[in-house]
């Protein structure tokens, strides 16, 4: 009976081969994006473009050697599943963050000149004085 | 060692006092009745402890309705002093009116009626037994009981929020709001929300692995399509809440700076992330009683829905654009130009699916025999009232018209034009189409027709000059209205608006009193209205296991099709098992509860006790053997030759 | 039972271990949203000091590198873990589990090390608006992580004294994807508050 089980498993359920590859990608992701941190190989944009595209290839990785998403017949729902979740979360971070920015006029550590001077710039329009 | 709980928390003024008084005092005659009627153990075994997602399903909507009553009670309360320009009211007491008003509507009618419905209706309609996990059932209702427990214990032990039904910082914050109403606020919507996550997983699971053999996704009933948008929608926008009310919750209890006007908070981001769960949860709402619109359309019509994948494609386009529209909630908050335009435009585009699932019931509706049922009263109501403040929304989707009503009665008027008219009328319409199916007698419709019309006229009655007064100027939340604006006349108006209303309600209780009184005059068969989905099939009300065979299906409104073909084959019967109930549920929201309630106190020492209890009951839960009974096919093969 | 009703009830127990595991894969995916929720006030409020210390005078990347290798070995020796499971290996489900709640508790830590000298040194989550989100971000996958070892604590109790019964193995691979969900979330947290926060 277990053989009967066993076969249809519903996801291909990996072997330590899978599991090692994946671990050793990982750290191989991990120290790389850590040192080029740590060094200061980059900073500003570039460095948030590297480190973070290091662990979206790293999240899949995992997704994959050790989640085994995307493969087995039965996962199609699974996949969708994580995919409208990553719509989701892009949206919610990339929206909230363009959205924040617009609104941080009166957060940010600008001068006033500053602040007036991006008001004009966006909106076209003069603030008056008060 | 009780925190800030004392006796001072009990009501002060009278009209809280006769509120709190009101609601203790019901509370103990249902108690006593059903003591001295020896029916506790009755409830207990029949319905508390029932895993049966039918009966739990009635169970929400018994609550649900208990909240329409209080949160209607509150309405009557506003309109009578805006009518009067009385000053019963004082000005704090009228903002915890108005927030337990929007609070109790939409959390606690509007969700445990979509939820009551879902459960009585969708495993039926998509051929299964049961829902997928059927504990997990049971323990988000009493989860959701428990959020409506401190809502109402907040009219006598303390006070409720003032703060709005959406609570925003810095007035939510503790410097603004240092009393206990923002923390029942929190903890209420927390434990119910966490019960409508895991109903959302719940009803997507079961509607995704447990259809019918033969019952693909395209030939599913509209409704449960609409379901599985909605939950779809509820997956992915709850977890919002949670994350924000948690956050709100820090900075009150713990001190952070998230939200508050100094040490580094941000108050807009609460605004922004609560709207990115608010606007999703609007929708959650609606998809649902467009799908109740989808089944009462197509049989009183006796016709196939117009344009069926259409409509599952609007429901599929509706569902994905819901997360790119929430800013036009905030227009005003600033985000500049290119940020407004972008939402603005969003929120035109997605008028556009709704307006096609508008089209298609009245294409439905053209060359077919219609009968004018109750529910059918209802969607022709809809469809006139959702119409007007779907249109109120498109104008204020353009930003620079929001500018101006943003905030006013026109922005009230419309928000309860599409949740009265749309989600409400929809329920209503849903709950007289299923009542046969699930209590096995008819509704009195003359009765049903009374309620629909003064429903109809009162609610244009009351709403209208919201929106005339919107237009005028009138900011919304205001306790009183200085009477040399002029603006008396429409707020009496809006008043006997809401009085219809009332008598529409006292119709509905007539009706259901009424109803039950003559039931074994109106027993029905399975199929009362000719209908076309398979929750017609089985018997009214179905037995316990729904179905006896789950017979393969190949076409969409596959009862239809069995009826023409009279498919009398003898099915094989086969055993079948079903859970057997369980208290564990209610044990967890208890738990829950007290953990909320020591929360709102500062009981600390709750806090451990709440959270242990959950964790042991989970842990016992997960332990326990033995958690299902069997049916022998035999018996089985008797319960049916009874029915 | 006749050889027929032993397949049939193989299968009904088939569909039903994976309706459970699709549920509780849905469950993880509302977890990444209320973790996306928490990432979003993080990336908002990082710059919100309020005259307080910032991320790179606060945070040691060797020691984050060190707990991230931590938990990242914990995910694997996890993965074994199920592999035996599947294999009916009860002493090597036992002692991956046990390795994996070992690593488990040695990443907590370190995490409430680093919050405890935080905290003595003022720098608490009352500090300012960056300080309260990056201990409600890493705080709230501390108290999954906390979850979880206790949620691993009664799975070894359970396979130690019944054996790798059905329930047992579906329970552990539920329990292993929450594993590697959290190592998941980690990736990230490592990633946008430490690296970025330190270097960026």
């Amino acid at each position: 009976m277990n053989k009967v089980v066993a076969a249809h498993h519903e996801v291909d359920p990996g072997s330590p081969r899978s599991y090692t590859a994946g671990f050793v990608l990982s750290i191989v992701l991990t120290v790389a994006a850590y040192l080029i941190a740590d060094q200061q190989r980059a900073s500003g944009w570039t460095l948030i473009y590297i480190v973070v595209g290091l662990a979206v290839v790293q999240l899949f990785v995992q997704l994959v050697f050790f989640l085994h998403l995307g493969r087995g017949s039965r996962s199609r729902w699974n996949l969708t599943a994580a995919a409208f979740a990553a719509m989701v979360v892009l949206i919610l971070v990339m929206g909230s963050l363009w959205i924040m920015k617009h609104l941080n006029y009166s957060h940010d550590s600008l001068s006033p000149q500053q602040l007036n001077q991006n008001i004009v710039k966006d909106e076209g329009i003069k603030p008056s004085n008060y | 060692m009780l925190g800030r709980l004392s006796w001072h928390a009990l009501p002060h003024d009278t009209v809280t006092r006769g509120g709190a008084a009101s609601m203790v005092l019901a509370a103990l005659l249902i108690f006593g009745y059903l003591l001295y009627t020896k029916r506790l153990g009755w409830l207990w075994r029949e319905w508390l402890t029932s895993l049966d997602p039918k009966k739990i399903g009635v169970m929400y909507i018994v609550v649900a309705v208990v909240m329409l009553l209080r949160g209607a009670a509150d309405a009557a309360l506003m309109r009578t002093q805006q009518a009067t320009n009385a000053h019963f009211l004082s000005a704090n007491h009228f903002q915890q009116i108005f927030s337990a008003h929007g609070t109790i509507m939409i959390f606690f009618v509007a969700m445990g009626l979509m939820f009551g419905l879902i459960n009585l209706i969708m495993p039926l309609q998509i051929g299964a037994r049961d829902v997928a996990f059927p504990f997990l059932n049971s323990a988000a209702f009493w989860l959701f009981a428990a959020g409506m427990l401190l809502v109402n214990l907040s009219l006598i032990i303390g006070e409720f929020s003032a703060a709005g039904w959406l609570a925003y910082p810095p007035l939510s914050e503790i410097a603004y709001s240092p009393g206990v109403g923002v923390d029942y606020w929190i903890w209420a919507l927390q434990i119910a929300g966490v019960g409508s996550l895991l109903s959302g997983i719940n009803f997507l699971v079961t509607i995704l692995r447990m259809r019918r053999p033969g019952m693909t996704l395209m030939k599913m009933p509209l409704f449960s399509w609409s379901v599985l948008c909605s939950m779809v929608l509820v997956i992915f926008a709850f977890p919002i809440l949670t994350a924000t009310l948690g956050m709100l919750a820090l900075d009150r209890t713990l001190g952070m700076h998230f939200f508050t006007a100094g040490g580094g908070g941000n108050a807009m981001m609460y605004v922004n992330l609560i709207w990115a769960w608010g606007h999703p949860e609007v929708y959650i709402l609606i998809l649902p009683a467009f799908g109740v619109f989808s089944e009462v359309v197509a049989t009183f019509s006796r016709k196939p829905i117009f344009g069926y994948t259409s409509m599952v494609w609007a429901l599929i386009a509706i569902t994905f654009l819901s997360y790119t529209v929430w800013l036009h909630h905030f227009f005003t908050m600033g985000a500049g130009a290119d940020v407004n335009a972008f939402f603005g435009i969003m929120t035109m585009v997605i008028a556009i699916p709704t307006g096609v699932k508008i089209f298609n019931w009245l294409f439905t509706m053209y060359r077919g025999r219609i009968k004018f049922a109750t529910p059918m009263l209802w969607f022709l109501g809809f469809v006139v009232t959702f119409s007007v403040g779907g249109m109120a929304g498109v104008m204020m989707a353009v930003p620079a018209i929001d500018f101006q009503v943003h905030n006013s009665l026109f922005l009230v008027a419309h928000f309860h034009t599409m949740i009265v008219g749309g989600v409400v009328f929809g329920f209503f319409a849903g709950l007289t189409y299923w009542f046969p199916k699930i209590f096995g007698f008819t509704l009195n419709e003359r009765l049903g027709r009374y309620a629909f019309w003064c429903w109809f006229v009162g609610f244009l009655t009351a709403f209208i000059p919201l929106y005339i007064l919107g237009l005028m100027g009138a900011t919304r939340r205001l306790n009183n209205y200085d009477p040399s604006l002029g603006w008396q006349g429409l707020f009496i108006v809006a008043a006997i608006g809401a009085a219809i209303i009332f008598a529409g309600i006292g119709f509905q209780i007539l009706q259901l009193g009424y109803s039950i009184w003559k039931r074994n005059e109106n027993r029905v068969s399975g199929d009362p209205w000719n209908g076309r989905t398979l929750e017609w099939s089985t018997t009214s009300p179905p037995p316990s296991y729904n179905f006896a065979a789950l017979t393969p299906v190949d076409s969409r409104d596959a009862f239809w099709e069995l009826k023409k073909t009279k498919q009398a084959e003898k099915p094989a019967y086969e055993d079948i098992q079903l859970p057997k109930n369980s208290g564990v549920g209610i044990f967890i929201a208890l738990f829950a509860f007290i953990f909320g309630f020591g929360a709102v106190w500062h009981i600390w020492w709750l806090l451990p006790i709440g959270l242990v209890g959950v964790i042991s009951c989970i842990v016992g839960r997960a332990s326990q053997g033995g958690t299902e009974y069997r049916l022998s096919a035999k018996k089985v093969a008797a319960m049916e030759a009874e029915a | 039972m006749s050889q027929a009703a032993t397949i049939t009830r193989a299968n009904e127990r088939q569909e039903a271990e994976s309706k459970t595991l699709f549920g509780f894969w849905v469950y993880l995916m509302t977890d990444c949203v209320l973790f996306a929720s928490l990432f979003a006030t993080f990336a908002v409020l990082r710059g919100n000091t309020f005259g307080g210390p910032t991320g790179d005078q606060l945070f040691s990347l060797p020691f984050v590198l060190i707990e991230t290798l931590v938990l990242l070995t914990s995910s694997y020796t996890a993965g074994l873990g199920l592999l035996a499971a599947r294999r009916r290996a009860k002493t090597q489900v036992l002692v991956f589990f046990g390795l994996t709640m070992l690593l488990g508790i040695f990443f907590l830590t370190m995490e409430l090390t680093e919050f405890h000298k935080l905290y003595v040194e003022g720098d608490s989550w009352r500090r300012s608006g960056f300080l309260s989100a990056f201990f409600t971000l890493v705080g709230t996958h501390g108290l999954h992580i906390t979850s979880g070892l206790i949620w691993m604590a009664v799975m070894l109790y359970k396979v130690a004294k019944g054996g790798l019964n059905h329930v047992n193995v579906k329970r552990l691979t539920m329990l292993s994807m929450f594993w590697h969900f959290l190592d998941i979330i980690w990736i990230f947290i490592f990633t946008i508050v430490y690296l970025v926060g330190v270097a960026g």
